[in-house]
């Protein structure tokens, strides 16, 4: 059970991040996973009144306020009109729909979560995150960092000429992922390249990139052993949802799928 | 801490812990229609509405809903009870624990979503769990009753269960 001894909306930034220095602080986003938990917090400290519930697009960027909530990168036209339906596609298995109204992106990225759909989606992309005190720094970096008292501001998804696909494997609807993963490709300083991003592994997600350079035209065995190859660089983990040699089979199917759907799009 | 907030149109002030949930919050104030079922931010039972949207009461600090808008059943009491009859014509549940939580998402659904397709109301509701039926009476039940919704504004009203019970 997790008690809480102090509860503070926030009124400024600074407020939030002096707080969260005390070492028994902590930062709510939806309070969806923190709830489940043991503890006990000295001070919970609640962001909703900073005016990060906003979701900007930019010519550049596409910029999401750390407390959005996952019903509204679901619902986000800007997101939709980039990268298709596969940012939806990355959360709406998630629970149900008074779930996601209430869980929130930041509170999914900064806890670099094993099970994260919205970590897995976001890493494939071109996507940095806006710290308190470290500043902005790409997600790939931050992804493998402590967690620490910073506090995590927003998303920067850059925008680019990407295609985006998304797909997990659940052993029931509304449960977490067996598997997620993430393919991403476009032209990168002139070379095609391929992102690659598998979450639930069970561990938290991880990502690859490759520069191949694919004929739109290559028949499924071709495109079979792409993603033979990309899912095997992945180490994969066995819990009560699945052993490691199914989910590496699991990820090799979906990232080929993901991969014969980008090619057949551009054909 | 005192906090204030809108509860079913009618501002509310009660003292709450630190750790408090709005579930535990607004059962005391007398909403007993808002319950507990999972334990673990899954079942959709204690869902209630903050401004407007559906929320599952079992995660929400009691302290953040200060200076919102909160409804539960007892709000919106006579549509819930217009729609519990098209869920009791199609004979849709068992023991109705979990009625309240999913009367209340398929409220929020119908005004969300226009003219839902089944796909569409089944990922709606998916956050819902019942453990006694196979959701079909409910999906017939939230059929009928939006095309008697439907016909309603058409001016061709149908009738409800009840009503057409009597005649």
């Amino acid at each position: 059970m997790l008690t809480i001894s102090d509860y503070v909306k926030a009124k400024t930034l600074e407020e939030a991040y002096e707080l969260n220095q005390a070492r028994n602080s902590r930062v709510m986003g939806g309070m969806m996973w923190m709830r489940l938990g043991n503890g006990k917090v000295r001070t919970v400290i609640d962001l909703s009144e900073l005016g990060l519930d906003q979701i900007e697009e930019t010519e550049n960027v596409i910029k999401i306020g750390a407390m959005c909530t996952l019903r509204q990168i679901e619902q986000c036209e800007a997101l939709k009109e980039m990268y298709g339906d596969g940012i939806a596609e990355a959360v709406r298995h998630i629970v149900g729909v008074q779930f996601r109204n209430q869980a929130t992106v930041g509170g999914s990225i900064y806890g670099r979560f094993g099970f994260s759909d919205v970590l897995t989606a976001f890493l494939a992309l071109d996507t940095f995150v806006e710290l308190y005190n470290s500043g902005i720094i790409r997600l790939s970096e931050f992804v493998n960092r402590k967690p620490d008292k910073d506090i995590l501001l927003s998303i920067i998804v850059r925008k680019s000429k990407r295609q985006f696909r998304y797909e997990s494997v659940r052993r029931t609807k509304t449960d977490f992922p067996v598997i997620a993963c993430s393919v991403v490709t476009g032209m990168v300083h002139g070379k095609e390249t391929w992102y690659f991003s598998v979450g639930a592994r069970p561990m938290k997600a991880a990502l690859i990139e490759k520069q191949w350079e694919i004929p739109k035209d290559s028949p499924e065995e071709v495109i079979a052993e792409y993603a033979y190859q990309a899912a095997a660089e992945f180490n994969y983990g066995t819990n009560m949802r699945g052993s490691a040699g199914y989910r590496q089979h699991l990820a090799e199917v979906l990232i080929r799928r993901e991969m014969s759907s980008i090619l057949a799009e551009e054909r | 801490m005192e906090i204030q907030f809108i509860l079913n149109k009618k501002q509310v002030s009660v003292e709450v812990g630190p750790d408090a949930v709005l579930l535990d919050v607004l059962r005391d104030l007398g909403c007993k229609s808002v319950k507990c079922g999972c334990e673990t931010t899954n079942c959709g039972l204690c869902t209630v509405w903050i401004d407007g949207k559906s929320r599952l009461s079992c995660s929400v600090l009691a302290a953040s809903a200060a200076g919102h808008e909160v409804t539960t059943m007892e709000g919106v009491e006579k549509e819930a009870a217009r729609f519990g009859e098209f869920l009791a014509a199609e004979g849709a549940e068992q023991c109705g624990f979990c009625s309240p939580g999913f009367i209340m998402n398929v409220l929020a659904m119908f005004r969300e979503l226009t003219d839902p397709t089944v796909e569409e109301i089944k990922e709606y509701l998916a956050g819902n769990l019942c453990r006694c039926t196979g959701y079909m009476g409910q999906l017939r039940a939230i059929q009928k009753y939006m095309a008697s919704q439907k016909g309603e504004n058409g001016m061709a009203a149908e009738k409800t269960p009840a009503e057409e019970a009597r005649v």
